[in-house]
């Protein structure tokens, strides 16, 4: 052998001590620790994440005061307004000032959050059943079926979802109330959400246990949602998080517009139409629903940025 | 004497995790002598694949060199920059991926990827010169025909040319060290031969230091002079190859060639002593379980058990399968083709074919998931192709499938417990308690804790989900248990147990067995016929002994000399 060499370790037929290298037994199983799945590991780093506090609390106040506006205020927000108002400045019990009308614009403030979160969690629900139940069929039937439904979706999806719902609004303008114009913007809105699923379906749907679960003796419809849906979910709650939003959003635009909802109706999209007229004398009429819509906004998105986090376990390994 | 080319002292390599920094590589020294060859052996997560990333300073993530030298020449790499680096990768030290599917880039043509390695090492300028030594460097690495493949892309290329262009692009800038990562394990084992025959003989004819990274025992020592036998990232063994393979000294090198398949199937063989027998699978301690597959009892008491079930109706008669499959574009393309065999109750057949051979549709078209163009499938007396509805629901119960890969075939979000139940609560057998308890009997028949009721796949090793999964199979107590590459996706000591506990099983359940795999050794140990398939064909059909025994056909002869290691003596 022509090793000379000062590795410590010669050609000659080198054998690790035992002691330095023990032996475990083959394929031994850890039982410690907490069990774990995507889901619970998801909500661990949830836990740990400022961000997902943060924007849960601000969530839950919003939702709270959508609940109870009268444990906010004592004004009601369209009675009670005096024309010798308008405009005013704040004063004692009437914190943020007044409307050009006169009334109170916290009071408006408060009793507007039930309307825009109504209108999210509607569009949401709608968006999300119809989008899951276009998207699942479609990906796990596929031939015909997801022709038909893909089809179906690229129709509504080619008609900008806000346009849609300035027609529809516009065409049922006697009938506008909190449920028609979720369907609105609903109706048009499910379409991208369908495709992610879709999409994810079709990379679940092959998996070996989808087959095993085939080989039992599982119906076709039962694999579907019990085995393939449940794993190609996660990216479609985190869309749905980010759409209420849109939703909020959207709302807030028809209304702006005027084909949104009726001015009898409290609403942060009507409050800031209004008050364009007064943005130079009277700016916190409309600074002050803007800073509620922003803040409503912001917290449903960002919950779905940490959301979607979680849910990415490379992201979660990167940091 | 001149200093040796490549001296690693003491290398410790640290990852970063979530849960602090993890040791991947503990002190390993090794020596590589001018035109030698080096073979680091180990199973998934021992290090081999870090160490040799580190030596080339490839480390993915957050990996880093925390201790000891890599030196080249006498120049330490541990302390090379990114720019010193770039100029050793490929001009000194050449790289052989493992993947030939992945490590070639799709969008780009195969010269122009070749170009480029060859332009970045600055081995030739100006565009004739550059193509011109591409083609030489193709020529070289096998591709006859490279001049005209040039302007071809990947997916033009098998798996086994794509290898051997990565080869070519490794070896481009005739580089003194080359290190090949699983080059071949992706590859079907007659392919996989040829190109280490040439890789061989290339190297040999360019003086090139080779390091191959493999988790082949066999295939190590057939392919390389020396080896380096590595566990939970330090060096338990090493030395020459032969002496190792022949008179393992650390407990650890004992199991692993106890447990390799080509070297076991050799020993017994080669003495055909109950005692090689024994070792050849028993890795901890000769239990009644090592007893049970001690291959010549197991014979014995298996020709008796033959000899009685040859009276009664076979499990499984296939008659003339034929699957086709309409491909756009191209017409039609036969699968399968003519395939007929049968499988007596008991027994286990293997079916036996590389990558395309139409094996696993067989395994397909028995469970149903796929329909047969023509011919018959009898299962229990009951033709397939009739079945349907309730039938085939109840038949559903009597035969099960374990598949290949121990990470797909459980669903991620179903806790252990609901997993195993699932086909007792679809076939709905006895009772919420009952079921439980059925749960708990499976766990204990694959050698499993019961407290796994409440955790979820990710939280198992590759071979503790695979027992998840023959548990799943076992839950309705089938006659029939179709085993498609079930051990196929595990390390070696897992494999041999795993292949141990479905011996026990089958000596417990009187279970049938089909065993489709793509690995003649693996078969040696588990079954009692095989059939070789080839092109959707299968072309050769006898007992295994008779198989490894006397092959007749030549494909058979070819796909037993490419099995790595085989034609290793050892002396027992």
């Amino acid at each position: 052998m022509p090793d000379q060499s000062s590795s410590k370790l010669p050609i000659e037929h080198y054998v690790a001590p035992l002691e330095e290298t023990k032996l475990e037994a083959i394929d031994s199983v850890k039982t410690e620790g907490k069990p774990s799945n995507l889901w619970i590991d998801a909500w661990a780093d949830l836990r740990r994440r400022p961000m997902f506090w943060i924007s849960s609390a601000l969530i839950l106040i919003i939702v709270f005061i959508a609940l109870f506006p009268g444990l906010f205020t004592n004004e009601p927000p369209n009675a009670n307004c005096l024309l010798a108002n308008s405009n005013g400045a704040p004063v004692a019990g009437h914190p943020l000032g007044f409307t050009r009308q006169g009334c109170d614009v916290w009071s408006r403030i408060v009793h507007g959050a039930g309307t825009s979160l109504s209108v999210g969690i509607i569009v949401t629900i709608l968006v999300f059943t119809l989008g899951v139940i276009f998207g699942a069929f479609a990906g796990y039937y596929g031939g015909w079926t997801d022709g038909i439904l893909s089809r179906v979706g690229d129709i509504f999806f080619s008609i900008p979802y806000i346009l849609a719902a300035v027609v529809i609004m516009t065409v049922l303008a006697n009938y506008r109330s909190v449920w028609v114009i979720s369907l609105a913007i609903g109706i048009f809105a499910w379409p991208a959400t369908a495709r992610v699923l879709r999409s994810e379906i079709l990379r679940v749907k092959n998996s070996d246990f989808v087959t095993a679960a085939t080989a039992i003796g599982v119906s076709r419809f039962k694999i579907l949602w019990a085995h393939v849906v449940p794993n190609s979910i996660a990216p479609v709650i985190v869309i749905a998080t980010i759409s209420l939003a849109g939703a909020i959003v959207a709302e807030a635009t028809l209304s702006f517009l005027g084909v949104g909802l009726p001015t009898n109706i409290m609403s942060w999209g009507n409050d800031i139409a209004q008050a364009q007229t007064t943005l130079r004398t009277a700016p916190q009429v409309l600074i002050y629903p803007s800073i509620a819509l922003s803040l409503t906004v912001f917290s449903f998105i960002m919950l779905g940025e940490v959301v979607r986090d979680a849910l990415d376990p490379k992201a979660r390994a990167q940091r | 004497m001149s200093t040796p080319l490549l001296q690693v002292k003491d290398l410790e390599v640290a990852f970063r995790t979530q849960n602090g920094v993890v040791q991947a590589v503990r002190g390993v020294s090794f020596t590589l002598d001018r035109g030698s060859s080096l073979a680091i052996v180990g199973e998934s997560g021992s290090g081999k694949s870090t160490t040799a990333h580190a030596i080339i300073n490839l480390l993915p993530g957050t990996g880093h060199i925390s201790g000891g030298q890599i030196l080249l020449d006498g120049e330490d790499l541990a302390k090379a920059s990114q720019n010193e680096m770039e100029h050793i990768r490929g001009r000194k030290i050449g790289f052989v991926p493992q993947d030939p599917m992945s490590n070639l880039n799709p969008v780009w043509s195969i010269g122009f990827q070749v170009e480029e390695a060859i332009r970045a090492n600055g081995i030739a300028t100006g565009r004739k010169e550059v193509k011109a030594r591409a083609i030489q460097v193709l020529k070289e690495a096998g591709l006859q025909d490279a001049d005209r493949r040039l302007k071809q892309y990947p997916h033009q290329f098998s798996g086994g040319m794509r290898q051997r262009v990565l080869i070519g692009m490794g070896l481009a800038a005739n580089p003194q060290l080359l290190i090949a990562d699983e080059p071949t394990s992706a590859l079907d084992v007659t392919v996989q031969r040829v190109i280490l025959d040439h890789l061989e003989s290339l190297t040999r004819e360019l003086g090139t230091t080779l390091l191959f990274i493999t988790h082949d025992l066999g295939l190590a020592a057939e392919r390389a002079e020396q080896l380096l036998v590595m566990y939970k990232g330090q060096v338990v063994e090493a030395g020459p190859s032969r002496e190792i393979l022949q008179n393992p000294q650390h407990p650890y090198t004992q199991r692993l060639v106890a447990a390799a398949p080509s070297l076991a199937s050799r020993r017994i063989q080669a003495t055909g002593s109950i005692a090689a027998a024994e070792s050849a699978i028993a890795a901890d301690a000769a239990t009644a379980a090592g007893e049970a597959i001690d291959l010549i009892a197991t014979a014995e008491a298996r020709a008796e058990a033959l000899e009685a079930a040859a009276a009664q109706p076979p499990a499984i008669v296939v008659e003339n399968l034929t699957k086709v499959f309409k491909i756009r574009g191209s017409g039609d393309f036969k699968a399968v083709d003519d395939v007929s065999f049968q499988i007596r109750r008991g027994t286990t057949t293997a079916l036996v074919g590389e990558s395309g051979s139409g094996k696993s549709t067989v395994a397909k078209m028995l469970l149903k998931l796929e329909e047969a163009t023509s011919g018959k499938i009898v299962v229990g007396g009951k033709d397939l192709a009739s079945t349907s509805g309730k039938e085939l629901f109840a038949l559903r119960s009597r035969m099960q499938p374990v598949f290949q890969d121990p990470y797909g075939s459980l669903n991620p979000l179903r806790n252990i417990g609901n997993t195993i139940a699932e086909p007792l609560q679809t076939h709905k057998v006895g009772t919420k308690a009952s079921r439980r308890e059925r749960v708990f009997e499976l766990l204990d028949q694959v050698s499993l804790p019961r407290t796994l009721l409440g955790r979820y796949p990710n939280e198992l090793s590759g071979g503790q989900r695979q027992r998840i999964a023959i548990a799943r199979a076992l839950a309705l107590k089938p006659e029939i248990v179709i085993l498609d590459e079930a051990v196929s996706a595990l390390d070696v000591l897992v494999q041999a147990q795993i292949l141990r506990l479905l011996a026990e099983l089958q000596a417990e359940l009187n279970l049938t067995y089909l065993f489709i795999t793509h690995d003649l050794a693996v078969v040696r140990v588990i079954a009692d016929n095989v059939c070789v398939m080839q092109k959707g064909r299968i072309v050769e059909a006898a007992t295994t002994d008779e198989v490894f025994g006397s092959p007749k056909e030549q494909y058979t002869r070819d796909l037993l000399a490419a099995i790595p290691g085989a034609n290793i003596e050892l002396g027992a």
